[in-house]
């Protein structure tokens, strides 16, 4: 899905137009993400049974979420096993496009906020809150941490 | 008369106004869904951050120019069209051709009957408004698939056409039919066979 045109059109579209103007573009962004995450995870969970537990959801999100927008599934899930996540994706489809190495790497975060609203929206739809964040060292390799909250 | 042979009768129709992300679902439609999502995310934000209508309708139509200025040149390497030689025929091409390449649908062309240069886009089928029932809730000035009026300007912009472009009726709104309104603003001179670079 995400490596339509259109979409890839738009996604660097907002990158760039919702960062421009605005002081809160990134958390815009992780706004905009954030819906659509609730709204894909809803459609993709329909006729689904229910999650075991919190690392069902997590292994969705990296196998079928994942493979479904960014046609691969996350490379490494590392986990804690006490509420912290880090998703691991080297070749992430959405920043494959800007470079390989270290160029544009002060850009990154424009290109993951989107992402990382995703994976927030997701989770907030299987009912879980979290906190997403997410960083490169190397394009396009990038990290997701997900901390799950504690009610 | 003889009795129908006996086949199974396929009880499991997709419906395809409810996608469910299955195997069965076509590759089109599912890549068409996450723009269609995200888009819909975006007009909500603008909305959070936007107080009025003309604003969010102004950004949405810039985005769309920066993204058409863009997707032009993806549009002309898949596509592979001849130039145009003429205001109806590149419509035609957006219509037939670019429509039905991004959003999978084609809207029937119509040229005006008063002034030249002037045609319509009859969107029948919009999947952008495929999860929007009505406008939000005192919004009623927004244009909410503002974004491809600002596409086809800045698609044309980039093929040296200028031009307006904007909803000239909106299901949304109340309109009985969609419709985007295209006035080339100069007349298509007879040049010679020109590339720039």
């Amino acid at each position: 899905m995400a490596d339509s045109p259109l979409f890839q059109a738009l996604h660097m579209e907002m990158a760039h137009a919702l960062c421009a103007e605005q002081e809160k573009g990134l958390a815009a962004l992780e706004g905009v993400g954030f819906r659509v995450g609730q709204g894909l995870s809803e459609r993709l969970t329909k006729e689904m049974p229910s999650f075991k537990d919190e690392l069902d959801v997590l292994k969705f999100l990296c196998k079928d979420l994942w493979l479904t927008v960014f046609k691969k599934q996350v490379d490494n899930l590392r986990t804690n096993h006490q509420g912290t996540y880090m998703l691991q994706d080297n070749q992430f489809l959405l920043l494959s496009q800007l470079s390989n190495g270290k160029q544009y790497l002060e850009e990154a975060p424009k290109f993951l906020a989107f992402t990382c609203g995703l994976v927030k929206g997701a989770l907030c739809n299987l009912g879980f809150d979290s906190t997403v964040t997410a960083e490169v060292a190397v394009m396009p390799c990038s990290k997701f941490q997900v901390v799950i909250q504690k009610s | 008369m003889s009795r129908p042979t006996n086949r199974r009768q396929d009880n499991h129709k997709i419906d395809w106004h409810l996608p469910s992300i299955s195997s069965s679902a076509s590759a089109h439609h599912m890549s068409r869904e996450l723009f269609v999502l995200t888009y819909g995310a975006l007009v909500a934000q603008l909305c959070k951050d936007y107080e009025k209508d003309e604003d969010v309708n102004k950004y949405l139509d810039r985005m769309g120019y920066d993204i058409g200025i863009r997707l032009v040149e993806d549009f002309l390497a898949r596509s592979a069209v001849r130039k145009c030689r003429s205001y109806s025929e590149t419509v035609d091409v957006i219509a037939q051709v670019a429509f039905k390449m991004y959003l999978g649908v084609t809207p029937s062309v119509s040229c005006s009957n008063t002034t030249e240069n002037e045609f319509f886009l009859m969107l029948d089928k919009n999947p952008l408004v495929d999860f929007v029932e009505e406008l939000p809730a005192g919004r009623c000035s927004l244009c909410y698939c503002n974004l491809l009026c600002g596409v086809i300007r800045g698609a044309l912009e980039m093929v040296h056409l200028a031009a307006e472009v904007t909803f000239v009726q909106d299901r949304l709104k109340g309109d009985d039919v969609t419709e985007i309104g295209i006035i080339f603003l100069k007349k298509l001179e007879d040049k010679k066979h020109k590339r720039k670079k």
